[in-house]
């Protein structure tokens, strides 16, 4: 089944909520009024480790305005919670600084806040550990990794092979601890009535958060309500409910008070999930003719006391290339730092980042172009299942972005091209994202006087979802956009999936497909004039999408302009060009703007974001917008993110893969390859900072 | 901490009479007293620029002013920054250009470009990414941000950065 195309998929439409965005109406959660609202501050544990003794809340509760202190003595007792970090308030351990380990209700925020930093406590605080080592002697292979993959794969014998190899490279890349940092911190407001509770909430799924927050409290899933229309962003950090979520209704419920909960910029790094540094070791073995005999990819990853969350780091290298002989392993410590968690691309972000960094020192070491290396170990199938790819264009992405970047003109000496005080180079990298989908459900609408109307508790984070969704459903109806409203973020809408894993619009708008049909063959029966409503599920579509013996991914070809200052060793990017094959684009405005996002926080973690442990307190030391740095506008210079036509009738009935993640896959390699090339100097630790290139420019060369 | 103290919050033309504590920031004020809720915050330190306004025509970050300083000032919000069913042309050209995803940055940054318009009409790219450096987009890679800007510098020229809620103030 395909889309019949009327025009609207494939079109720039403009943003359907631009205007509400533009002119300050769109309501963030932390913003809807409620009539007699209290606010609440999160107590955060100032140990790493042991257990909180007392809380001394009295003097406290006398200020005017203060109505309750909660902590873990006279917090409500939850119900199921699956997730350690979801316990809030549930005993006294702490495990890591800046763990919840209570809360101040009062009649403003700024009361709030002011009487959390005069609530004393008294802790007996344990030796903490918080430092990731490639010899912790706490590392163990898990179970699994996210979201359910084999932690280890073996194929062929990969010792010898990468011992026989002539050609080899055996580097160990590492990458610090990085913070999503959405622009809007999360934020909860909780309202309990007679039958439940209804929550404004920023999240990246209403379904999440509700079934969460039911189980929880003991309620059955329709006595909670989550309302999210609009979202300030997420990365992966609001794809399932973090322990503040817990609190707010926790803290309205014992107050008999709706209650208001905004976490702060500075706790986000403790409270809201972040990517788990790394350590990754690459050893790549190949043929004088650049042909891989062996791909060893091991990672080392962090994660939390409270839960286990084991990020896929080496999951790329078990489909990116062809090699008989592989070894993709992923080892984990548990640590008392706060979980890690979802951020852009987990996995292939980290994992694309050590192997497309080794794939260009292997194209050194054997004296070949690094695009010809990887068109030559491009799959004919995937390496790891041997199903065939539903589509597969790296190759034509690295031609074409070879072409329009000027890379075969390019002198492959490093540290050759000097201009004033500017060493300049140029990188490429491979790219890629799995294309998958899940079930969802949809209402399709249809009221004479109304129009065409489209229900479903889908996302948009900024996405552009709200958009392409009504520019599908605008399709499989036969009408034009303007005749079709798109309503989301409401859990009271039929099921869907979150946003996340790229997998939003393919799983939401299949339903959203489903539904319009199902609802244009009722109107062809029983006519316009009544209204008329349709409600579907794609469970049974998605498990066949799932069950067909196919690898589903969308690549791309990243390609940087790096000039580094001879002097200072400040990496400048005048120039990234990003090529993509994935599919069909729905919208190329929004389209765009998520490559173009995805590649700036690309440049970012190459040369910006690092949150760094400090090993005496056990948190993140810069843990703030002035500490921990984003790209900001002048960082960013000429950015170009283009898109080859790609038929792909198998990931799902638009023909279209997700694009939120593949944008920042491979970047900071691309970034990291051309500042080698720039200078001869290989930075193996992200992010690439002024100090790791200082002075190591050759004295001739400044 | 309880002592109020008056203030007149003069809003998008519009008085506003309260007594607020001291220590209440304008941003809060702003959101939680008045209602004006397209004025965001994103940080604690006064580095993301979610929270811009104009005082007295001058790009401001509210979250580093307290509401008594505030007294008397002429404030814009983006509420305010085109009058009732229009856009400005900032507001038209970042929408048009697509200067946005989630839109949480987006009533900033289109004040500090309303700030930077009206000290410099016709900015280079140059100067609108250095301009706008106090501004903090997670989502959209900027590029599309300074096009809008661009597009609004040039679709109305001086016209640019003037409120249209008819408070004086604006140097252009
Ligand atoms: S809220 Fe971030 S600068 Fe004001
Ligand atoms: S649009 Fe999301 S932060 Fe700018």
């Amino acid at each position: 089944m395909s889309v019949t195309v009327t025009g609207a998929i494939g079109a720039a439409v403009d943003r359907v909520e631009g205007r509400a965005k533009v002119t300050g109406q769109a309501k963030y959660a932390y913003e809807y009024r409620q009539d007699a609202v209290a606010y609440a501050a999160i107590l955060q544990s100032t140990v790493a480790k042991g257990a909180v003794r007392t809380v001394e809340a009295a003097s406290v509760l006398e200020l005017p305005g203060v109505h309750a202190v909660l902590w873990h003595d006279n917090a409500p007792r939850l119900h199921e919670v699956s997730d350690g970090e979801l316990e809030v308030l549930q005993s006294d351990r702490v495990s890591y600084r800046g763990q919840i380990i209570g809360a101040v209700i009062a009649d403003s925020y700024e009361t709030a806040r002011q009487a959390e930093r005069l609530v004393r406590i008294e802790y007996a605080q344990e030796p903490h550990d918080v430092l990731l080592r490639a010899d912790h002697p706490k590392l163990y292979t898990p179970e699994k990794v996210n979201p359910n993959y084999p932690a280890v794969t073996e194929d062929g014998d990969f010792d010898s092979a990468f011992a026989a190899a002539e050609v080899k490279i055996d580097c160990t890349y590492e990458t610090p601890a990085e913070h999503n940092n959405p622009m809007e911190p999360h934020a909860t407001l909780a309202i309990w009535e007679e039958n439940g509770v209804t929550l404004f909430d920023s999240n990246q799924g209403v379904v999440n958060v509700k079934t969460t927050v039911a189980r929880a409290f003991g309620l059955e899933p329709d006595q909670v309500r989550v309302v999210s229309p609009h979202v300030g962003g997420g990365f992966g950090s609001k794809g399932t409910p973090r322990p503040h979520v817990i609190l707010a209704v926790m803290a309205a419920q014992a107050l008999g008070r709706p209650v208001k909960l905004a976490v702060t910029r500075q706790q986000m790094f403790a409270l809201t999930g972040y990517r788990t540094p790394t350590i990754q070791r690459m050893r790549l073995g190949a043929d004088r003719d650049g042909r891989l005999t062996a791909i060893g990819h091991e990672a080392i990853l962090q994660s939390s006391t409270v839960r286990e969350f084991a990020e896929q780091a080496a999951l790329p290298s078990r489909m990116m290339y062809e090699a008989p002989h592989r070894r993709t392993t992923h080892r984990l410590a548990r640590l008392d730092v706060p979980t890690p968690s979802w951020m852009r691309a987990p996995g292939e972000t980290p994992g694309m980042y050590a192997l497309e960094s080794a794939m260009d020192e292997l194209a050194i070491a054997g004296g070949i172009d690094p695009i010809e290396l990887r068109v030559r170990n491009d799959p004919e199938v995937d390496p790891e299942t041997g199903h065939r790819f539903s589509s597969r264009n790296l190759v034509a992405c690295l031609r074409e972005g070879a072409e329009r970047f000027g890379w075969n003109s390019r002198d492959s000496r490093p540290g050759v091209h000097r201009e004033g005080r500017w060493l300049i180079g140029t990188g490429v990298a491979a790219s890629t994202y799995p294309a998958r989908r899940q079930p969802s459900s949809a209402r399709a609408s249809y009221e004479p006087d109304h129009g065409y109307k489209i229900q479903i508790a889908a996302a948009d984070i900024g996405t552009g979802a709200r958009t392409a969704l009504t520019q599908i459903a605008a399709d499989a109806l036969e009408v034009p956009v303007e005749e079709v409203e798109v309503q989301i973020g409401d859990s009271s809408f039929p099921e869907a999936f979150l946003a996340g894993g790229s997998m939003g619009n393919s799983s939401w708008g299949s339903a959203v497909v489903k539904a319009c049909r199902e609802l244009r063959a009722r109107m062809a029966e029983e006519g316009s004039e009544v209204p008329l409503w349709v409600e579907v599920d794609t469970k049974a579509e998605a498990a066949a999408a799932s069950a067909e013996p196919l690898a589903k991914h969308g690549f791309g070809a990243q390609f940087i302009e790096a000039r580094v200052d001879v002097d200072t060793g400040e990496v400048h990017v005048p120039r990234a060009l990003g090529v993509f094959a994935v599919g069909r684009i729905i919208n190329p405005k929004t389209a765009r703007s998520q490559f173009i996002g995805g590649m700036t926080m690309g440049i970012g973690m190459a040369l910006h974001e690092e949150s760094l442990i400090d090993l005496e307190f056990g948190d993140y030391l810069n843990h703030d917008l002035a500490g921990y740095h984003v790209p900001t506008n002048p960082d960013i210079e000429q950015l170009e993110a283009i898109w080859l036509e790609e038929d792909d009738p198998h990931v799902n009935p638009m023909g279209a893969k997700g694009i939120g993640e593949i944008g920042i896959v491979g970047t900071a390699a691309a970034v990291a390859n051309a500042v080698h090339h720039a200078t001869g100097i290989r930075v193996r630790d992200l992010p690439i900072r002024p100090d790791k290139l200082v002075g190591a420019v050759p004295r001739g060369n400044r | 901490m309880s002592k109020t103290v008056p203030v007149t919050l003069n809003v998008n033309g519009v008085e506003h009479h309260l007594e607020v504590e001291p220590r209440l920031l304008l941003v809060h004020a702003l959101r939680d007293n008045l209602g004006l809720t397209g004025t965001h915050v994103g940080c604690d330190t006064s580095n993301c620029g979610a929270c811009t306004i104009h005082m007295d025509g001058r790009a401001v970050k509210s979250c580093t002013v307290l509401a008594v300083q505030a007294d008397g000032v002429a404030l814009t919000t983006i509420e305010g920054l085109a009058s009732e069913n229009e856009l400005h042309p900032l507001q038209e050209a970042f929408w048009n250009d697509h200067g946005l995803q989630c839109g949480y940055c987006t009533p900033g940054m289109i004040m500090a470009a309303a700030g930077l318009l009206a000290e410099n009409p016709n900015p280079t790219e140059d100067e609108v990414r250095h301009g706008l450096e106090g501004n903090l987009c997670r989502c959209t890679g900027y590029h599309n941000i300074v096009k809008a800007v661009l597009d609004a510098a040039k679709a109305k020229g001086a016209a640019v950065g003037a409120p249209a809620s008819g408070q004086p103030g604006v140097t252009a």
